[in-house]
């Protein structure tokens, strides 16, 4: 026995050292190949694509792993709406080229994923997706000056880097928003709230929901947590609620749970309004969910698949029609980041043989002028730290179908 | 003391789900003595063979869990032979790896299939929850057919071991897989029959955990597979009725410590406990200790 | 007695080969990039090769040589990295970088030992697939609490809270520094590539030097057989917890390698559950349990391989987990060991024939 383990041993020995050898000179040759690719294509500043009148735009998120529904609807957004720029003759003249990347919601793959991007030559970048990643990122572009535009990254210190800007609102904007409405339109007084504490998301509303919600006459009468480990059954939070005499329960986190909540509350017959924020939009588009039990639930969101104006309608139908799915609020804040940088590198009248630092720099000097409108709100424009202006829009499930609340 | 009821029934409802999805976990431990850390994904497939036959295919609620039944048992009998089989001789801990690239391979094939989007399942328990206590009270249909069922499985696993041949079969494969080749037990064959059973356990495992708690993802069975994980060992590994036992006090457990200490920190309390219960119960609670031979 | 000098000689030997491997490589990376001829992928995924190899090594120490599954081994990396991150983040212009940041490396290897001894105590005594539960619920343990943990200062000192950011009742316009699930964002980054290797050398000066010392032979035969090594009067839970407390040192170093290579450190599923260690476990089985040089090479490997893949898009990680399948298998399984062998045989065969023919 003892020789065999001790054969085995050598063996699997010799294996990963045959392995180390192949792989030294497999590291060193892509690393080669990838140093030829650096030199084509040139990412390092000085002499961005001298090859050409192309846009090199990175698109980055969780495309595997838990939370890939959200990169995957972030890059497919901003693939529609960069397939569109193209086809109406591109960004001052030159086509726009896209490729993306997956960083598993994790801030170490979320560097790896930006350099891969760099390798290519990006110039421009719409992501990353989630809020700890773009923080990682944030730390790296800087360097870089690489002009970087997050739909969905939104956790305050996402856009301390002077080149990041953002599409949707802050997490304390969205806390302080929400207590706002609810208190000024008189929603509900006795509050409770269920909210994801090992998320950066969820946790940064909550806190200034809470610090909030007494300026506007709310009284918060449970306050509940679950972790991504614990989240398939909510039904110990929602007995709290009903026991707490909660007459609104505040869920500020995705719709991936939001939909067993409201599930949950059902089966127990509790049946309080349920206000979200903009994550709890795509709750009605969850493949074969029961509409009906999300009636009555508010949500304060910057975008609704069935609005019917044109931009949205357009937007969907063209999203429907390529992936057969209705988009949600990420893939909409993409899609608006995209025509965003459009419009930056417009003002700015940057062309395509700048260097990623000049690039940086003159698009940055451009966002304070830019004003857009889009899908996730009229009227935007940018203030110096990179964050969003505009207002949220309050809508509300009624028959199956988004209803403005106001 | 009427909330404290409804604490304990939805515990004990999570309770359940983790005790059959532990079933599988611990009879594939006893018999071929590795951890199938697939096993929550195997759970996943299934979700998703029975949402496709139900909800898709429109076909009857026992054709579906048939349908799941059979296509897990396959799955499990095929990755068995291409990913274990070849492992048996080798090292316990190889078996592992393979085990996690197994359940790597499940989720991301899930994923390219299905789309990372959540799906909504429609319960396989179409019946109106049970009121009591005028109306304060509610336990729904699926609380108590996951535990009558999780009862039904235990004690047929129980009666199939102890009563027919391939059951003594596992039994002797589980206590000296070297004696047991020696009398002529088919130990191969025992161990795939042990993947298939515990394969279709997941099955049933994963239409119950869908029907209970309704979003279906890639990711869906990796926590409850942990957790069902955590009572297998609970309960004391290999050990069935241990198995039942440590899903029911772990669902109980998660949710009592939620309702009355910290919704937050309910994973470390549960946690907590299961290292206490092993520091005194070294094999977990219905396990047998296993004697040292010079 | 003839033969004990003769495989002294031998570990000697591979030890140095181990040593000049990474110093090898170190060099030629650094000529790459120095010359600038390396991707910015290869440049950024330096350091976590580095924290990924001390990470493997560390756990071989465990799982190899003290014979011990832990499954918790992510745990200590992220006390190691938060520990480190909090010293760096007060410290940050009250005193020079590099000092502040030798003084991080040191606290974060000594709070992840001083968990590891305190964890070891009663751990150890279970044996097997329990001790792994167990250890994995250590892990996880720790990942909930600092996801809970919440600390910050101001003129009135330290407050800590578990429950959430409001309740440390901090002054106005006073940021907590561990902010609950957002973790800790703004620690310096101090890692680089030459950092990591000489802690990789380090480690593995530790560990080698260690497995050839007259306790490494002690925690080796406790490993190989507990009751003989009981009955020759050899402390087990002595020297178990020894290696379990080293190791977790290590692992702790790996964590501040890992803190202070990006801005933002959060205590997230992937990067420090029960995942990363389990990853850390496929580096050192994939490397043959045991050997420390093993481990080095297939972390390089393993980290490498998904960005390698990265070209495939969304079949990279689906890929990647077939590769793991396959090389598990044909490093491992009996049948391939054999098939590989006979080949090897055939070659040296065919080779030996060739020489004839040459010298005839």
């Amino acid at each position: 026995m003892k020789k065999v383990l001790s054969a085995v041993l050598a063996a699997s020995m010799v294996a990963s050292l045959a392995a180390c050898g192949s792989s030294s000179s497999g590291s060193a040759s892509t690393t080669a190949a990838a140093a030829a690719e650096t030199t084509a294509a040139a990412s390092d500043a000085g002499a961005a694509s001298a090859s050409g009148a192309t846009w090199k735009i990175g698109l980055q998120g969780p495309l595997t792993g838990g939370a890939a529904v959200y990169g995957t609807a972030v890059v497919r957004g901003a693939e529609i709406a960069l397939d569109e720029i193209n086809a109406a003759g591109g960004i001052n003249g030159a086509q726009v080229e896209y490729k993306e990347a997956d960083d598993e919601h994790d801030q170490e793959k979320a560097v790896n994923a930006y350099n891969s991007l760099k390798d290519w030559g990006m110039q421009i970048m719409i992501g990353p997706t989630t809020s700890m990643p773009t923080i990682a990122v944030g730390a790296e572009s800087e360097k870089d000056n690489l002009f970087t535009i997050t739909p969905s990254g939104s956790a305050v210190d996402c856009t301390v880097p002077k080149n990041i800007y953002r599409v949707c609102f802050s997490d304390p904007a969205q806390g302080t928003k929400s207590a706002q409405y609810i208190g000024e339109h008189k929603v509900a007084t006795k509050i409770g709230i269920i909210y994801d504490s090992s998320d950066v998301y969820s946790s940064g509303i909550h806190d200034s929901f809470v610090a909030d919600a007494a300026n506007y006459g709310l009284e918060i009468v449970a306050d509940e947590q679950f972790t991504a480990d614990s989240k398939t059954d909510f039904s110990t939070q929602l007995q709290k609620m009903q026991d707490a005499g909660a007459e609104l329960v505040f869920l500020p986190f995705y719709y991936t749970e939001a939909a067993l909540v409201l599930t949950q509350a059902n089966t127990m017959g509790f049946k309080p309004i349920f206000f979200g924020c903009d994550g709890l939009d795509g709750i009605l588009n969850v493949e074969n969910f029961d509409a009906s039990l999300a009636e009555g639930t508010m949500l304060l969101t910057p975008f609704a698949a069935d609005a019917t104006d044109d931009l949205t309608v357009k937007f969907v139908s063209a999203y429907k029609d390529k992936y057969n799915e209705v988009p949600v609020q990420f893939a909409a804040d993409s899609y608006d980041a995209a025509y965003i940088v459009k419009a930056a590198v417009e003002a700015a009248n940057a062309t395509p043989d700048m260097s990623v630092d000049e690039l940086g720099t003159a698009l940055e000097g451009a966002m304070s002028s830019v004003k857009y409108d889009g899908l996730t709100g009229v009227g935007m424009t940018w203030n110096e730290t990179g964050d969003v202006d505009k207002e949220p829009k309050a809508v509300v499930i009624k028959d199956g179908a988004y209803v403005s609340a106001d | 003391m009427l909330s404290f009821i409804s604490y304990l029934l939805s515990g004990i409802s999570l309770g359940a789900v983790y005790a059959i999805i532990a079933l599988g976990y611990t009879m594939v431990y006893g018999i071929a003595k590795m951890l199938n850390f697939a096993h929550g994904d195997i759970l996943m497939v299934g979700g998703y063979a029975a949402f496709l036959a139900f909800n898709q295919a429109g076909l009857p609620i026992p054709v579906a869990t048939l349908i799941a039944v059979i296509v897990c048992t396959l799955l499990g009998v095929l990755i068995e032979r291409v990913a274990y089989k070849p492992l048996r001789t080798a090292n316990s801990l190889s078996v592992l790896i393979t085990a996690i690239g197994v359940s790597y391979f499940l989720e991301n094939l899930a994923q390219l299939i299905f789309s990372a989007n959540p799906k909504s399942f429609t319960t396989f328990v179409p019946f109106e929850p049970l009121k009591l206590a005028g109306g304060q009270l509610t336990i729904s249909a699926t609380t108590i057919v996951t535990i009558i069922v999780c009862f039904i499985i235990v004690e047929v696993l129980v009666t199939f071991i102890n009563k027919t041949k391939a059951g003594q079969a596992m039994l002797a494969v589980s206590e000296d897989r070297g004696a047991a080749t020696l009398m002529g037990v088919n130990v191969n064959g025992t161990i795939s029959l042990t993947f298939a059973i515990g394969s279709a356990l997941a099955a049933i495992g994963g239409i119950l955990l869908c029907s209970a708690y309704p979003t279906l993802t890639p990711t869906t069975g990796a926590m409850p597979g942990i957790k069902a994980f955590v009572a297998a060992v609970l309960g004391g590994i290999g050990s069935i009725p241990g198995a039942f036992i440590g899903g029911i006090i772990l669902g109980i457990l998660e949710n009592l410590s939620k309702a009355y200490i910290s919704s937050k920190l309910s994973d470390a309390i549960v946690f907590s406990v299961l290292i206490i219960v092993l520091l005194v119960k070294p094999t977990g609670i219905l396990g047998k200790k296993i004697m040292e031979k010079v | 007695m003839g033969k004990n000098k003769l495989s002294k000689k031998n570990f000697l030997q591979s030890d140095a080969c181990t040593y000049l491997m990474v110093i090898l490589a170190y060099l030629i990376v650094e000529i790459f990039v120095r010359s600038g001829h390396i991707s910015s992928l290869m440049k950024g995924i330096l350091v976590p090769l580095c924290t990924y190899s001390i990470m493997a090594v560390s756990l071989n120490l465990v799982v190899g040589i003290s014979g011990e599954l832990s499954l918790g081994h992510a745990g200590f990396m992220c006390l190691g990295a938060f520990s480190s991150a909090l010293w760096s983040n007060l410290m940050e212009d009250k005193m020079p970088a590099g000092v502040s940041f030798l003084i991080a490396i040191f606290i974060g290897a000594c709070v992840a030992a001083v968990f590891g001894f305190l964890i070891g105590i009663p751990v150890l005594r279970l044996k097997g697939d329990y001790l792994a539960i167990v250890t994995l619920a250590f892990g996880e343990i720790i990942k909930n609490l600092i996801n809970a943990l919440y600390f910050g200062i101001d003129s009135n000192g330290l407050h800590f809270s578990l429950k959430d950011s409001l309740s440390l009742g901090l002054e106005k316009g006073v940021k907590p520094i561990i902010n609950g699930a957002q973790g800790i964002t703004g620690t310096p980054k101090m890692s680089n590539f030459t950092i990591g290797v000489v802690l990789l050398l380090l480690t593995l000066f530790i560990v080698l030097n260690l497995i050839h010392s007259r306790t490494g032979r002690a925690i080796m035969a406790i490993r190989d057989n507990r009751i003989a090594a009981e009955s020759i009067g050899l402390d087990v839970t002595k020297y178990k917890l020894l290696a379990f407390t080293i190791s977790a040192a290590i692992a702790g170093v790996g964590g501040v390698l890992y803190a202070h290579n990006l801005s933002s450190l959060q205590a997230l599923p992937k990067n420090f559950g029960y995942n990363q260690s389990i990853m850390i476990l496929v580096f050192v089985v994939m490397g043959g349990i045991g050997n420390i040089r093993g481990s080095v090479i297939s972390a390089v490997i393993l980290t490498l391989l998904p960005e390698v893949l990265r070209s495939l898009n969304n079949y990279r990680m689906l890929m990647y987990s077939i590769v793991l399948i396959f090389m598990m298998l044909f490093t491992s399984a009996p049948a391939f060991i054999q098939y590989r062998q006979k080949l090897t045989q055939v070659f040296r065969k065919r080779k030996t024939d060739e020489d004839g023919k040459e010298e005839a």
